[in-house]
């Protein structure tokens, strides 16, 4: 299996997985295991002085020896995730930054304008930017030409577990650019979804919220482990395209002549 | 002076910005700045002002998706 290439790094694993809203800090270790991920999301918060929660959290991952993505989820304008992606490096030690500029506080759809922005500002200070965006080919070569390898297109609106709601449009940007990673990010629900998102030809899946709240996280890491690993193997195995017309698999050439 | 740190309201007396935060119980070391919305690199934090009404942010690492 080819080995998936994000800014000069090699990963084996092609899902990225969120550390938010497991039922425990050890279900999370669990499920990082159980997915085989090898690059977990984590966010930056405040934290009142005098406690040491946000060092826990940061010994646990740490523990996990896997690739850090900070992201700077809720950020409403370019200068607030600039800002915070300043922040995430300092904190993390990473110049990856999974960039979330969002434009509607109900339907939590990326402001593109904005993220385009605060992409071209981050890739001038080299932070290698994984933009979270729609499957708009125009954003998308805007990001391109900003300084982004990686494009992170929304499956569907953040936490909504529908699945992919623009496959038309996920293929098209998967045609578009062929060369350029492609990680469908948000709304994935089930394996199903993910494996689907994957013979597409997307280049990994990041998701969170399907594991931590499934009712058993771990089984369901290893579920979407597997199939991603399916939906992988299916695009690397060339599919056979649908067809109208109905043709028996079984050859009808030497049948025997059984009339009565 | 009055200030307001993650929000809330503050009365320090110091002056510096790595001073107000130990005034303010960031005893820790794992934490990342901003003055006023703007990142303030740990080596800045001993030569930079505070100003009264500044709003200091001091962030940590926590779980994210």
């Amino acid at each position: 299996m080819t080995m998936l290439e994000l800014y000069g790094q090699s990963f084996e694993s092609r899902i990225l997985l969120g550390t938010a809203r497991y039922p425990s800090p050890g279900k999370l270790a669990e499920a990082v295991q159980a997915s085989n991920t090898e690059i977990v999301t984590v966010s930056l918060r405040r934290e009142a002085g005098g406690s040491y929660a946000g060092e826990k959290f940061w010994n646990l991952i740490k523990s996990l020896d896997v690739t850090i993505l900070p992201n700077t989820a809720g950020c409403y304008s370019a200068r607030e995730a600039v800002t915070t992606a300043q922040m995430a490096r300092e904190l993390f030690q990473t110049d990856w930054i999974k960039l979330e500029v969002i434009g509607d506080s109900e339907s939590l759809h990326p402001d593109t304008a904005g993220l385009v922005e605060a992409a071209r500002i981050l890739s001038a200070e080299e932070f290698k930017v994984f933009p979270y965006t729609t499957e708009d080919l125009v954003v998308a070569e805007k990001l391109l030409h900003a300084g982004c390898e990686v494009l992170m297109p929304w499956g569907a609106p953040i936490g909504t577990a529908r699945g992919l709601n623009n496959e038309y449009g996920l293929r098209a940007l998967r045609s578009r650019f062929e060369t350029t990673r492609v990680i469908v990010d948000a709304g994935i629900g089930l394996p199903s979804h993910a494996a689907r998102a994957m013979e597409l030809g997307s280049d990994a899946v990041l998701l969170n919220t399907a594991v931590a709240r499934a009712e058993h996280p771990v089984r369901m890491a290893r579920a979407f482990a597997e199939g991603i690993r399916a939906g992988r193997n299916a695009y690397l195995s060339g599919p056979m395209q649908p067809s109208d017309m109905p043709q028996t698999s079984t050859s009808l050439i030497d049948k025997p002549d059984l009339r009565q | 002076m009055r200030i307001i740190v993650n929000g809330e309201t503050r009365e320090v007396g110091s002056q510096l910005l790595s001073e107000v935060l130990s005034e303010c119980g960031y005893q820790q070391t794992h934490f990342a700045t901003a003055l006023n919305g703007v990142f303030v690199h740990k080596h800045q934090r001993q030569s930079t002002r505070v100003m009264p009404g500044d709003r200091i942010e001091v962030v940590t690492p926590n779980a994210g998706g």
